[in-house]
């Protein structure tokens, strides 16, 4: 194998790779916080709902869950502008698309949390005169993210990789970085070892940021 | 069986309360008058619908007739007669007239002691902050609990949790406390600490309903006894009477019977 390695071209187009992660940063972060607010909402929703309500939320779950995202992402960048007169530049698709993306996946975190509360803590919180309001923000949903954390860190940084997938509608995040130094230097063993150091260096960090969060948490327990 | 005479309106007042889990009749007809200061203790064997009953006198548990009144007010409905459940707002403002205990303590776990009293003090007393912390730390004091104020449930043992359970009730200033099986969950060494503060509470004239199995306690604490057995009030009266060896009932009879020969 006379292969020889050589980082030259990779450093000098560095800026495309450091550009594209801050970009992937963005896009998971913006996704996830709505995804986040889809999920509690339907999550809380969906356990006080009557049966046709649980039966909507369950079947968006559900469809997300058996579709590749990938798919999700042709589908609303191409497929929904064709049908209706709508104009989205790439990353809003994308966003869009792993928002709605993630939100599902969320759902079934928040609805399992909100489940395993123990009935004895809302009883407590009747007890003492709250309201369903006040039961919700001041007993179950504390108790819900207690639960929930560890499940939640592994979405989180689940959801983060997903944004991978942008690639394929031009949006320059670090893989379509990645990409296109590939095509104009064909160092392809060189670019995609850089590339994969930087997802496990922000995956760590990430994952070691968030178990601190679940840390804090826990020794309030 | 005696009745004792009601000269003034009951505390709480039970009517005819009963109660089906589909075809299991939990509750037959269930009523009971408890006076203001009163302490009556509720034994019986486990299904007889101890608990249940405790839990519709604050309607964590809903009935499907009968009636009860705290204080002359109808606790879940509307209008006695009327099968109108009162609005959740409705049912969260009578149910801070009266005070829990649980079986499990049912602590928040995210609270620490004083955090666990002070919620129900600032979000439905609407108590400031201050004052509502300085009310905790006076009930946990008085549960012998005042260097633990800033715990975690989880860094309490099962009586000390218990305590701070009791006190995060009483310091809402109920009208009637309900005690449900309070030391049934204790490791045997722990009940006489939870068992002296229901005891001074009842010696400062709080009213209270407690379903439990310490014979010995309701022997000495009660005012009255009331038996339970198959979802009905089988019999009521003072201790002496109702723990008395040569009682005609059968039921209770038994129950006392296999008590004993269980536990002492």
């Amino acid at each position: 194998m006379g292969y020889a390695l050589n980082f030259n071209l990779i450093w000098r187009h560095f800026d495309k790779l450091w550009g594209g992660l801050l970009l992937s940063l963005e896009l998971a972060v913006i996704s996830i916080a709505i995804g986040v607010v889809i999920g509690l909402v339907l999550a809380v929703w969906y356990v006080s709902a009557g049966r046709v309500v649980r039966a909507i939320i369950a079947a968006y779950v559900e469809f997300i869950r058996n579709v590749p995202l990938i798919l999700l992402v042709y589908l609303v960048f191409y497929g929904v502008p064709t049908v209706v007169d709508l104009a989205y530049s790439a990353p809003t698709s994308f966003v869009l698309t792993l928002s709605v993306y993630s939100g599902a996946y969320l759902v079934e975190v928040f609805r399992s949390g909100l489940e395993a509360v123990p009935r004895g803590q809302l009883d407590a919180g009747k007890a003492i005169g709250l309201t369903p309001w006040q039961r919700l923000t001041h007993v179950r949903l504390p108790t819900m993210l207690r639960i929930t954390l560890p499940a939640l860190s592994n979405t989180f940084l689940s959801l983060f990789k997903d944004t991978s997938v942008a690639s394929v509608i031009s949006v320059p995040e670090l893989t379509y970085g990645a990409q296109w130094i590939n095509f104009n230097t064909f160092r392809i063993v060189e670019v995609y070892l850089v590339t994969t150091a930087m997802y496990l260096l922000t995956g760590y960090v990430l994952l070691f940021a968030l178990r601190l969060v679940e840390r804090r948490f826990r020794a309030a327990r | 069986m005696a009745t004792s005479s009601h000269d003034n309106p009951a505390l709480l007042d039970i009517a005819g309360v009963s109660k089906a889990f589909g075809s299991v009749e939990v509750l037959r007809s269930v009523s009971l008058k408890v006076d203001k200061g009163e302490v009556v203790t509720v034994i019986g064997p486990s299904g007889s619908g101890k608990t249940t009953l405790l839990r519709c006198v604050n309607f964590l548990e809903s009935y499907d007739s009968g009636s009860i009144r705290i204080d002359g007010k109808e606790v879940g409905f509307r209008e006695a007669g009327t099968r109108q459940r009162r609005s959740e707002r409705d049912l969260a403002a009578m149910r801070a007239e009266t005070g829990m205990v649980f079986q499990s303590f049912n602590l928040f776990p995210h609270l620490t002691a004083a955090g666990n009293i002070m919620l129900g003090l600032t979000k439905v007393r609407g108590k400031s902050k201050a004052e509502a912390r300085q009310i905790a730390e006076h009930w946990l004091s008085r549960v012998g609990l005042a260097h633990k104020a800033d715990s975690l449930p989880a860094e309490l043992s099962g009586g000390q949790q218990q305590r701070v359970g009791i006190a995060r009730a009483v310091a809402m200033e109920p009208k009637i406390l309900l005690l449900d099986e309070i030391t049934s969950a204790l490791d045997p060494e722990l009940v006489g600490e939870v068992l002296a503060v229901v005891r001074s509470l009842a010696e400062d004239g709080m009213t209270m309903v407690m379903v439990t199995h310490e014979m010995a306690f309701a022997r000495d604490a009660s005012s009255r006894i009331v038996f339970m057995a198959d979802g009905g009030v089988s019999a009521v009266g003072p201790p002496k009477e109702i723990l008395a060896q040569e009682t005609t009932n059968e039921r209770l009879r038994s129950f006392l019977a296999r008590f004993r020969a269980s536990h002492f």
